[in-house]
């Protein structure tokens, strides 16, 4: 086994001890939180290189892939063998090492683009804290070769992303959102217990990889697929489409995206870490590790159940979030609804085109998202904390070197053609999509989504960088001394002096992030597949007829995103010049439409009167039961208990006692009257025996006739 | 050696000597009682680690044996094995955690410090017990001290709430004592000896001998129905311990009214008696019985967990929310119990998942025995701080001030809401990788509970110390270093067991495999 | 001779005025004195039957005897308590003297 295998833990290990020292640090050692979240960030990002360079070189089995298993606890008679163990481990395989580098890279350049951006924050060293942390949950997710190391790492993730979402914890809106997002994702986290242990008690271990016992070989595989559940379904199936459940929460899928937009409330290098690079990505790698389990069936012929939920879960978010974006006038909201689409695309694209493609989208993804949202963090940074775009403008002068990486984010976002890699990525599932036996619908869907997604990036970057700056200096003094904003006073022609380019250590990243964001893209062209290559574990040859192949369907992208570009320019070119921005064009157009789309489809609204009254009522309910029923049943039985106890006094004292005292009251009553006759006078005795005397005489007599 | 009548002695005979005490020695009261709670600690660790069961004893120890009235099957009978020293550790434990959390207690600290240690003797007597005879008198033991607890140095409704747990518990109890009666005269007619030992039971009811013996009592036609008054009659007596809803209205009063360290100890230790009465004598003796009512049973324990959850979320005061969770949790404890009672036969892996289970039952009653006393502490230390306010929406924003204060408590939080690397993930994990085996649908729609506490743990932690602080609490002063110092050792605890259960797991597992074997299920 | 019924008659006459005394009278005195003439009937009684029956036998003068020496013992204690009942009551009337009634 190779050491960097066996030390493989030291990648999350060291932000996590990180973490744990930064937790102990005073509020004012910031520099120190900072040095140790960095210093470990980067350590590990050269541990991640080095473990990166070994799966370059594929074994004589595919994929180069080395385990390192051990036990963690017993939990049942050693006569079961290794089943009566929970074992963990880590995996190093070209699925981990390339989400490793990217992780530690882009996490890298987040933490040292924080330092800038949080440089004001009174709580500054607790936030490095809980970077550290968010980190290292994330980078246990990717090195880990149990399914429970996974969850374990995964609900970390989830408290790491409570933590930072709810930073700015004195804001109402930031705690609830912290929470939406913890709770949302639990409820998809339940389905992936459920489907854990679904998984546990069929194949008894939870090890991805454990020299052909682990839950994604062969053997494990065959057992699952084999049975089927009530439904005519594989068990393989059932259990992966639970654990996608999980997935669609971490991911935002639909109809779970709801908490990934109010996540914004985090500060944004935040967002930029949990929705672009790191956390929501989390799904799709997820669904890329139990690939095998997700496309196992019976019939190697036939697409499973499992790959078909994923695609049109995927298809529908894409499209879906891309319609809400549209409507958004939240710089970060928008950037967030791009991620839930962009999001669906990946699933879409590990649905119908296996792990490379929608992993391959995910990498080039994290990149120029990342970019997006720092550049967004620095454009909020230098307007003040301004987010809503119809008040800025012209920046494209003020902020030169975030305008120019924001473009080449905001081109790699749409797809713009052959230059930079999202149109690559992109292409690649569209593609994929395209060849799907079981329906075109995804790949129309798809279409769409692109269409939107140029659409609505080109408009936010004609309200955010062209026409003229609208936040006048009055408007920003006033913003710093109240932090309020008055939108009605805001408009004057005035050039917007205090507004400022951000400093190096946040345009640094950027320009580096957008480099990436160029370069990425060729790897993974249909000419050079290397990526693809190198996840399933074979070296392709350059074959630039393969780019004839597909030539038609870029065509096809190519013209959408042109129209949808040119499209957005004809709208806003002339909004961004007027005065009165308050007005969207569209919305005049179609008021309904644009309400229905700028709510959100209303679904928070939906959730809000039937899921969450759902919950209040059963609480109330459960609450009632108790308060009422419960202790009602309680109370019953205890007046009963004492009308028993009344009841049994009452024959006692009055049936039982008031029987014998009335009888004693009688015989005395009775004593006393027959005691008159004894008058004591001697003359009366006598008188009575003399007359008695007569009458016996009397009757002798009258016997004797 | 008498290791565990000494055990049992120290907090008995400590009790007294703090009780006889002067009323105006205080300060001597507090730091005797504790002293004598820390020696019972030192005595139970010490206990820890001499564990090491000999085979052939059915994986007990520190077994003592004394004759005391022989004819009538009593004896005097102590043993523990894991489950029974887990349970004693965790009490010890929780006896000077509750003493510091009643530090401040001004009136008649000699009195209340004396009937803690009182407690904390029927605890270790009930734990370690093995005969019911004097199984029984120390069960009834505890519940004095808890009674006179609640009642003398409660809330407002403190009387009320005393009464009620105390008439409630009793009811179940005498409903078990008759049970156990009616079983020790059956076994004493046309034989010589009465019984009373639990294990002696357990084994005639593993043979299937039980029930004719109990045949001979002839009170119903059928022998079957008599066993199964006689099981309904002991299942009532735990019920009411654990507790199981739908017996369960008189915790939430009693937990919410009772001071802060008796809160601690009533949820931390008390409710484990039910749960550990469900372990050592419900199922080992009655395995058909609830075999027969399994799926009530079952789906009891579902409603248990999802109801309570439920109205904890309903609850405006910490402390009830607190006490609903508890019940939350115990829950989960009597599903994996129920879980495990049904047959697999030759099922594969059937003895696998029980065990399973039972681990994490067992697991889990500790986990939540150091958790529900932590929340417990910190809801205690808020409405100390607050001077007797403890409604949800009396809060806000106090992570400003109290940034400690909200990060310990926020740790607690988590722990108890099972998220992993913190102890309650192990056990609960464990109930339902055993649960979801033996009785999946029972299982899965538990999972709701999890979603439900985790809502309400967070409601809490969102309105108490998010947002913007509120002008009253700007003094809000943080943990003080005692406060600290107390509770630090609890979390420390937690994070253990959250990344090492093996420590616990060691002493357990092996009781639960022989319990698996020894038990007809 | 006059036959024994005369005797008979008178001494029944005599009784039954004894008798109504005893009955009758208020005074203790007087009633002591009715029961005197009911014990002289019976002694006329007891001669009369002595005379007309067995004559050689004194049985009839041996009752008369002591009967006439049981009334004057009789009649000594009855005065007496008499008195002691008047000293006590300073009263003769015999309806008062009913401390013995139930």
């Amino acid at each position: 086994m190779l050491p960097i295998v066996k030390y493989l833990w030291l990648i999350p290990a060291l932000p996590l001890l990180a973490a744990g020292l930064a937790a102990l640090l005073k509020k004012e050692r910031r520099a120190s939180a900072a040095t140790l979240a960095i210093g470990s960030m980067s350590i590990s990002f050269l541990l991640a290189l080095a473990a990166f360079l070994p799966t370059l070189s594929h074994g004589e089995h595919g994929v180069f892939r080395e385990c390192f298993n051990f036990t963690w606890f017993e939990f049942a008679d050693n006569t079961f063998q290794s089943a009566s163990t929970v074992q963990l481990g880590w995996v190093l395989d070209p699925l981990t090492a390339m989400m490793l580098v990217m992780v530690t890279f882009v996490g890298l350049l987040i933490f040292i683009y924080s330092v800038g951006y949080m440089a004001h924050d009174e709580n500054f060293t607790r936030f490095f804290c809980f970077l550290a942390l968010f980190a290292a949950a994330m980078l246990g997710i990717v090195i880990a070769n149990s399914l429970l190391l996974l969850f374990i790492s995964w609900e970390l993730v989830g408290l790491a992303s409570y933590l930072l979402i709810g930073f700015w914890y004195h804001k109402p809106s930031a705690a609830a959102a912290a929470k939406k997002a913890f709770i949302t994702t639990r409820v998809g986290d339940m389905g992936f217990l459920l489907g854990m242990l679904w998984l546990y008690s069929k194949t008894g271990t939870l090890l991805f990889y454990d020299g052909g016992n682990g839950c994604l070989e062969q053997s494990a595989l065959i057992k699952l697929v084999a049975e089927t559940t009530m439904c005519g379904m594989a068990i393989s199936t059932a259990i992966s489409i639970l654990i996608f459940c999980g997935a669609a929460g971490k991911s935002g899928q639909v109809p779970l995206h709801v908490w990934l937009p109010d996540a914004m409330e985090g500060p944004t290098p935040v967002s930029a870490l949990i929705h672009a690079a790191t956390m929501v990505a989390a799904g799709v790698f997820l669904m890329a590790r139990i690939y095998p389990l997700l496309s196992a069936s019976a019939d190697p012929a036939t697409i499973s159940t499992g790959l078909k939920v994923v695609a049109w879960v995927g298809s529908i978010t894409a499209v879906f979030a891309a319609c809400i974006a549209v409507a958004q006038n939240d710089i970060k909201r928008i950037l967030a609804y791009s991620t839930v689409s962009q999001l669906g695309y990946m699933m879409l694209g590990l649905g119908v085109g296996g792990v490379a493609v929608g992993m391959f989208h995910l990498i080039t993804h994290a990149f120029f998202k990342a970019l997006l949202f720092l550049g967004s963090g620095s454009v909020i940074h230098g307007c003040h904390e301004e987010q809503d775009i119809r008040k800025m403008g012209g920046l494209r002068i003020l902020m030169p070197i975030t305008f120019a990486t924001y473009a080449i984010g905001m081109l790699a976002l749409c797809g713009f053609p052959l230059l930079f890699s999202g149109f690559w990525s992109k292409d690649e599932i569209l593609a994929s999509a395209h060849h799907w036996q079981i329906s075109q619908i995804p790949f129309y869907l798809g279409v769409i989504g692109a269409f939107l997604t140029a659409f609505y990036m080109t408009r936010q970057m004609f309200y955010v960088f062209f026409g003229s700056p609208t936040v006048s200096p009055a408007a920003v003094a006033d913003t710093k001394a109240k932090h309020s904003h008055n939108p009605h006073s805001s408009h004057s022609h005035e050039p917007a002096t205090s507004i400022h380019e951000s400093p190096p250590v946040m345009t640094m990243p950027l320009v580096i992030l957008a480099v990436f964001a160029v370069l990425l893209g060729l790897i993974g062209t249909p000419a050079w597949p290397w990526f693809h290559g190198y996840l399933a574990g074979h070296s392709p040859k350059v074959d630039l007829g393969k780019l004839a192949e597909d030539a038609g369907l870029m065509l096809v992208s190519a013209v959408v995103v042109f129209t949808a570009m040119g499209l957005s320019w004809l709208v806003y070119s002339k909004v961004t010049l007027q005065k009165s921005r308050e007005v969207d064009p569209l919305e005049k157009a179609q008021p309904f439409f644009w309400r229905l789309l700028a709510n959100k489809f209303y679904i928070d609204e939906l959730y809000e009167v039937t899921i969450i009254r759902l919950n209040k009522a059963f609480s109330v309910l459960s609450d009632w039961l108790d308060r009422t029923f419960w202790t009602g049943v309680v109370t019953m039985i205890s007046h009963l208990t004492v009308g028993l106890s009344w009841l049994s006094r009452k024959i006692d004292e009055d049936l039982v006692n008031g029987g014998f005292d009335h009888g004693c009251d009688g015989l005395r009553e009775s004593s006393r009257n027959l005691s008159k006759a004894q008058n004591g006078q001697t003359q009366f005795y006598f008188r009575v025996l003399g007359i008695a005397f007569v009458a016996l005489v009397l009757a002798l007599i009258w016997r004797a006739k | 050696m008498n290791l565990l009548t000494i055990l049992t002695l120290i907090p008995l005979i400590g009790g007294a000597a703090v009780l006889s005490l002067k009323a105006d020695q205080k300060d001597l009261a507090r730091r005797l009682g504790l002293a004598i709670s820390l020696i019972a600690l030192g005595m139970a660790a010490f206990l820890w680690f001499q564990f090491n069961p000999s085979p052939g004893t059915n994986g007990f120890a520190f077994e003592e044996r004394a004759d005391w009235l022989p004819s009538l099957g009593i004896e005097y009978r102590l043993g523990v094995d894991g489950l029974g020293l887990l349970m004693v550790c965790l009490s010890a434990l929780l006896v000077p955690f509750s003493m510091l959390a009643s530090w401040k207690i001004d009136q008649n600290p000699k009195l209340y410090f004396g009937l803690l240690l009182f407690l904390e003797a029927g605890l270790f007597g009930t734990f370690t017990a093995l005969n019911f005879f004097h199984w029984f008198i120390f069960w009834e033991l505890s519940l004095i001290p808890a009674f006179f607890l609640i009642k003398i140095w409660g809330g407002p409704n403190r009387t009320q709430a005393a009464y009620q747990f105390f008439v409630y518990t009793l009811v179940g109890s005498v409903a078990m004592l008759l049970s156990f009666l009616a079983i020790n005269v059956a076994t004493g007619i046309n034989s010589p000896a009465h019984i009373f030992d639990f294990r002696a039971l357990a084994e005639l009811a593993g043979n299937h001998k039980l029930e004719p013996i109990i045949a001979k009592l002839g009170i119903f036609k059928n022998p079957s129905t008599t066993m199964t008054v006689l099981f309904a009659g002991v299942f009532l007596g735990f019920a009411v311990k654990v507790p199981l809803i739908p017996f369960h209205t008189w915790l939430p009063s009693a937990y919410s009214e009772a001071p802060t360290g008796t809160s601690m100890m009533l949820t931390g230790a008390m409710s484990k008696m039910g749960v550990y009465g469900f372990l050592r004598i419900l199922l080992p003796i009655f395995p058909e019985q609830t075999r027969a009512m399994l799926t009530p049973l079952l789906w009891m324990a579902v409603a248990t967990i999802v109801f309570s959850a439920a109205a904890a979320f309903a609850q405006k005061d910490l402390k009830r929310m607190v006490a609903y969770s508890s019940i939350n949790h115990l829950g989960y404890c009597m599903l994996g119990i129920f879980a495990t009672v049904q047959l697999t036969g030759s099922q594969m892996n059937g003895p696998l998942e029980k065990e399973a289970a039972l681990n994490g039952v067992i697991l889990q009653m500790f986990n939540h025995g150091l958790t529900a006393a932590a929340l417990f502490y910190f809801v205690g230390l808020i409405e100390q701080r607050s001077g007797g306010l403890r409604g949800l929406n009396d809060f806000g924003g106090l992570r400003k001030p109290a940034p400690v204060f909200c990060g310990l408590m926020g740790i607690t939080l988590f722990a108890s809401l099972g998220l992993p690397g913190l102890n309650g993930f192990i056990g609960e994990f464990l109930i339902f990788k055993g649960a979801f085996s033996l009785a999946p649908g029972p299982a899965a729609v538990s999972t709701i509970g999890l979603l439900v506490t985790a809502i309400f743990l967070l409601t809490l932690l969102q309105k108490v110390f998010s947002g913007p602080l509120r002008s009253e609490w700007s003094g809000w002063r943080d943990l003080t270093a005692g406060e600290r110092l107390t509770v630090v050792p609890m979390i420390a605890l937690m994070f253990v067991l959250g990344l090492y259960p093996q420590l616990a797991l060691g002493v357990i597992n092996p009781t639960v495999v022989e319990m698996v074997k020894q038990m007809s299920f | 001779m006059t036959p024994l019924t005369h005797y008979l008659i008178f001494s029944a006459l005599l009784f039954c005025i004894g008798f109504a005394g005893a009955m009758m009278r208020r005074n203790a005195i007087l009633v002591l004195i009715g029961i005197e003439l009911m014990l002289n009937a019976a002694n006329l009684n007891f001669i009369a039957f002595w005379r007309y029956g067995n004559t050689e036998a004194i049985s009839g003068v041996m009752f008369t005897i002591f009967s006439i020496a049981i009334a004057a013992a009789e009649a000594a204690v009855g005065l007496a308590l008499v008195i002691a009942i008047y000293r006590h009551r300073r009263t003769m009337q015999m309806d008062k003297f009913d401390t013995l009634k139930g």
